[in-house]
């Protein structure tokens, strides 16, 4: 049994180590160690638990048992995902710290005595308060994130669901959020903290389901930082310096993610979190092009022009995530290289499912990550490239979004795949993306497109190399 | 008067968020995967919480209502505490430099 001021230092060790892990990611080569520290913080933290309380009782055994259960669950999960399931992989896992973060409030509620709070019926007001955020945060992150998950998965279709009234009924219930902790902690009574929990579930319902599968990026990130927050609003109530500095890392880790995302899609928060896009002005947008020509080429054609190329940019996107390609595309790209063409990949913000999506599955076909560049380091080289290719990418391309003030996605930073001499886009057909609007660039004079499944197209362009 | 300590956790989880703020925009855009699964693990130290609460039954009892939920949350928690940090370490693995070599 350790002293409460003793076992403070090491809970402030264990945020410390959790701010090194976060700083670790700031290059790949000391992101490893960082992962470390963040290992080792998790170790102190428990352990000093463990010798805080010093009741190595028969609760000792089950505490350690559900601790294996998980653990091994947790373990099986991590080395069976496939890279491509991540996103939903993170939505999983944010619904799983969203719902611990409402279960340890639960137990907190029914039994203050054990975390120092005061008596059933007579908990210390503060503490009523910063458990009644933490659970009603908690609780939105979990059906939040289930819903996200739900989408990713493709169980829910990844269309926005809208309805009549949609927004001033979210409005009532977040209000209704408020009087309910207001009246939770007047009153101390046990009904009003099951509404409150049950109401919390059915919001983080309703935000979710009417932002569409495009929009998950900034959903992801977030959820990410609500679970946070909820992590933040627990560890006000248990006293925990660990618990409070992890809690607001990662809160505002999210909530830049979040900003990132929507600056991607030169979108404002709100907007987004509204919901609906893509479900608008399809109509309006693309019934005045119908039927302009494309040209339409197969692998051999890809293959002759890439040949006689000196250097090839790749844009990958989720449609790549989607076939799997990301393989086959190294493998491509090794047999230009054995040629002597340059070859590098180009990744927009809000390419794929969620941040960082597209350097992930890079890495895991082998792709060294210094041949892949942001936006904003490659966008200039597409003008002195001689061939781009676009696999499972549409809307980030789309030179509408600087040309055309109408288009819904107009002002949005897209990458100038159409400067370079020639254009390779591979996708199944001429429909279009996300957001629901025409691409121009399937109509440009140098624009080949290669209509096939990106995996097989690929293999095949490598080989007809 | 006396400070009351919640102003210091306060000022703690203040500062935090602004030491999040500069440590999460120096981290490169590439490895913003790892951040998420690596902030997921790490905000699971709410565990701690649930340790608490499933310690908290006497010898007799040692399953009550809270302490139910706070095996549960115990469970979810490792899950992620795991599952997190272990998906990322496979990740991270996988960044690598070009070879000189070639």
């Amino acid at each position: 049994m350790i002293s409460p001021n003793l076992s403070a230092i090491f809970y402030l060790i264990s945020g410390v180590l959790f701010i090194l892990a976060l700083r670790g990611l700031s290059s790949p080569e000391t992101s490893r160690q960082g992962n470390f520290f963040g290992i080792f913080g998790m170790i102190i933290a428990i352990t000093v638990t463990f010798l805080s309380i010093g009741n190595f009782s028969s609760g000792f055994i089950f505490v350690l048992f559900f601790l294996l259960i998980g653990g091994l669950i947790g373990a099986f999960i991590a080395y069976k995902i496939p890279m491509t399931a991540m996103p939903e992989l993170v939505a999983g896992f944010h619904s799983l710290v969203g719902l611990a973060a409402v279960f340890v409030a639960i137990s907190a509620f029914l039994n203050p005595d054990a975390f120092n709070l005061g008596s059933p019926g007579n908990i210390k007001l503060g503490s009523l308060i910063e458990m009644s955020i933490g659970a009603a945060v908690g609780a939105i992150t979990f059906s939040g994130s289930v819903i996200a998950f739900l989408k990713l998965q493709g169980i829910m279709s990844g269309a926005p669901i809208t309805f009549k009234g949609q927004h001033p009924l979210n409005a009532l219930i977040l209000v209704s959020i408020i009087v309910l902790i207001y009246l939770l902690c007047t009153s101390q009574s046990k009904e009003y903290f099951w509404v409150l929990l049950t109401v919390s579930f059915l919001i983080g319902f309703l935000l979710i389901i009417p932002i569409g599968g495009a929009d998950m990026p900034v959903v992801i990130s977030m959820l990410n930082s609500y679970s946070g927050w909820a992590a933040a609003g627990i560890g006000f109530t248990l006293e925990n310096t660990a618990l409070i500095i992890t809690g607001a890392l990662v809160g505002s880790s999210g909530a830049i993610l979040s900003y990132i995302m929507c600056k991607g899609m030169n979108r404002s928060f709100f907007n987004v979190i509204l919901g609906g896009f893509g479900a608008t002005d399809q109509s309006t947008v693309s019934h005045n092009k119908e039927q302009r020509p494309v040209k339409s080429g197969n692998a051999d054609d890809a293959a002759f022009l890439m040949k006689n190329a000196s250097s090839v940019i790749i844009v990958p996107g989720y449609g790549m995530a989607v076939a799997q390609a990301q393989h086959a595309l190294r493998e491509m790209v090794d047999t230009l290289k054995k040629n002597g063409i340059k070859v590098s990949y180009a990744i927009h913000p809000v390419a794929g499912r969620m941040p960082g999506h597209m350097n992930v599955l890079l890495a895991e076909a082998n792709v060294p990550y210094d041949e892949v560049f942001e936006l904003e380091e490659i966008n200039n080289d597409f003008a002195n490239a001689d061939v781009a290719f676009v696999i499972g990418a549409n809307d980030v391309t789309n030179p509408v979004a600087k040309s055309d003030p109408q288009s819904p996605i107009y002002g949005m930073p897209v990458l100038d795949v159409e400067k370079c001499k020639s254009v390779l886009f591979v996708k199944r057909s001429l429909s279009p993306g996300y957001a629901g609007i025409d691409n121009d660039l399937f109509y440009k004079e140098n624009t080949l497109m290669l209509f096939a499944d990106a995996k097989k197209m690929t293999e095949d362009i490598t080989k007809n190399l | 008067m006396e400070i009351d300590p919640f102003i210091f956790r306060l000022s703690i989880f203040i500062l935090s968020i602004f030491v999040g703020y500069y440590v999460v925009w120096s981290v490169t855009p590439s490895l913003h995967t790892p951040l998420m699964s690596v902030t997921n693990a790490i905000s699971s130290v709410i565990i701690v919480g649930a340790i608490i609460a499933g310690l908290a039954g006497d010898t007799e009892t040692v399953f009550n209502t809270s302490s139910i939920f706070g095996f549960l949350a115990i469970s979810l928690a490792a899950i992620n505490i795991f599952g997190g940090f272990l998906v990322t370490q496979r990740m991270l693995a996988m960044y690598k430099k070009k070879k000189k070599d070639k």
